[in-house]
């Protein structure tokens, strides 16, 4: 059974047509690459996943859920807030600038979320010592992972653009989302800080998380993603697995977009 | 009289002014601070009337000069009041309230009326510096918030509000100095605040006449004042310099 399903999703900012009729779905474990160039719609899209944006026609189904259905008017009152809430939890996001909290520390980036969700559970009071550790070793285990056991005390001005960027990674993990998107996570960074960004994003493909990375990084999101969409205009141009379209592509399209890649 | 006779007079006088000069600065602080704040957010609002009338209040408080609005305060509605016939309000309730609305006499009057003018007039400046504050913030704290999953209270309180007590904290500082001295604009409606105690000395006050020092010598507290604040804020803001 499909993790996600997005279907006919269609999204216009005034007069402006950004995401036409898209369609996907993904499988448990799978890692979804979305290249194509800027303007294309790629972040649109994954804004719209993440409840950033509203589409205004289509469907997101997470397993068997009907997250969004964008047909049925739910719009701004009080229940549907926090309905949003709930089902933002499904994604994760972690944004081409990081946007960590300046004013916290690394691990306090990580698990303030957490904390505040915990805080609304009914039995906080009795266990909150309890719950707060848990919280923390969570916190500072997803850090390790990240390679930054010796960085959590760090606030993020203290941090290099690849550090910064793997705490996102760990902030994005901690609620446990079903799907995890990146937002081209390594655009705002230096080129010889993009490997370590990218190290990370590789091992927890290989622990099968579900991911979508909208990337310009061709060789990763070839080598990475077991499927690919590529973007052109608003429309899912061409779609498929990422050795066949990276190698021969069939649209027209695509092909102009990989050769100027190459070119470089 | 000796000017060392006259020091400790003069000094004693000074205090009860200065006492009420910073009565109204706290006053004004305490008034103004909060209500900037609801200023700014009513003027970041959905609503559009709320927002064109907080932007004409502020034009109208920062466009003019606060001793003017001072005396309108103060005057304005006796003045209003006294057109209004005892028989004309008999017959009108909105009548009868406006001629009911005026200051009490003495002191405590002219306090309350200063305190008034002072609050709205300093509200008006830091509504501007907290949505300059407010809206300064990236646009990608709000985002990063809202897909943890937290609420529009919890992204305002455990995210916004610190970075944005930091980065409005040297303008307000600013306008906080500035209060201090402008306070003594006061004295146009006869506030006996600390101006006006060493202005009482050139016309005779506590058996001293002509002597103009004490005038001079009021710049000393708001030199001290200022002085003490400086110190505390640049503190404060220190504290703050933890993150970026």
């Amino acid at each position: 059974m499909p993790i996600l399903q997005v279907e006919n999703i269609r999204k216009s900012f005034g007069q402006t047509l950004v995401l036409d009729d898209i369609s996907f779905s993904m499988e448990p474990g799978e890692a979804l690459s979305i290249i194509g160039s800027s303007g294309s719609g790629k972040t649109t899209l994954l804004r719209c996943l993440n409840f950033l944006e509203r589409p205004d026609e289509g469907i997101i189904r997470v397993r068997d859920e009907v997250l969004l259905d964008a047909g049925k008017a739910n719009k701004s009152d009080k229940a549907s807030n926090q309905e949003i809430r709930r089902k933002r939890l499904h994604f994760g996001l972690v944004f081409q600038s990081f946007n960590l909290f300046p004013q916290y520390t690394a691990l306090q980036n990580v698990t303030l979320a957490e904390e505040l969700l915990a805080k609304e559970a009914p039995d906080w009071k009795e266990n909150k010592t309890e719950k707060l550790k848990r919280i923390r070793e969570h916190g500072m285990e997803l850090l390790s992972e990240m390679g930054l056991s010796n960085r959590m005390d760090n606030y993020p001005h203290q941090l290099s653009g690849g550090q910064c960027q793997r705490v996102a990674i760990a902030r994005a993990l901690a609620l446990r989302p079903d799907i995890l998107c990146f937002d081209e996570p390594t655009s705002a960074l230096d080129p010889e800080l993009t490997g370590e960004v990218l190290r990370v994003i590789r091992g927890l493909a290989e622990r099968s998380t579900t991911m979508i990375i909208v990337t310009h990084e061709m060789g990763f999101a070839r080598d990475v993603a077991d499927q690919v969409i590529f973007m052109d205009e608003g429309c899912i141009c061409e779609q498929g697995d990422p050795r066949e379209v990276f190698a021969h592509p069939k649209q027209e399209r695509t092909k102009q977009f990989l050769a100027r890649y190459h070119e470089n | 009289m000796s000017f060392a006779q006259q020091f400790p007079i003069v000094f004693n006088a000074l205090n009860v002014g200065f006492l009420q000069t910073l009565k109204l600065f706290f006053v004004t602080l305490l008034g103004a601070l909060p209500l900037g704040l609801l200023l700014a957010l009513g003027e970041m609002s959905r609503d559009k009337i709320l927002r064109a009338l907080i932007k004409v209040l502020v034009w109208i408080i920062r466009g003019s000069p606060l001793m003017i609005q001072l005396l309108i305060v103060y005057y304005g509605p006796g003045l209003l009041a006294s057109r209004i016939t005892a028989e004309a309000a008999a017959n009108n309730a909105f009548l009868a309230f406006i001629r009911s609305c005026r200051w009490s006499g003495g002191e405590s009057g002219r306090f309350a009326a200063a305190s008034f003018a002072f609050i709205i007039n300093y509200a008006c400046y830091f509504c501007e510096i907290f949505r300059g504050g407010i809206q300064g913030i990236p646009v990608g704290q709000e985002e990063a918030g809202l897909v943890l999953g937290m609420t529009g209270r919890q992204i305002f309180f455990k995210v916004k509000l610190l970075q944005m007590v930091k980065a409005i904290l040297p303008p307000i500082s600013n306008e906080i100095i500035t209060l201090v001295k402008d306070t003594s604009l006061a004295r146009i409606i006869v506030l006996e605040e600390v101006i006006w105690a060493g202005q009482a000395f050139l016309k005779g006050s506590h058996g001293i006449s002509g002597a103009i020092w004490p005038l001079f010598f009021t710049a000393v507290y708001y030199l001290v004042a200022n002085g003490l604040l400086t110190v505390g804020l640049a503190k404060l803001e220190k504290k703050l310099s933890y993150f970026r």
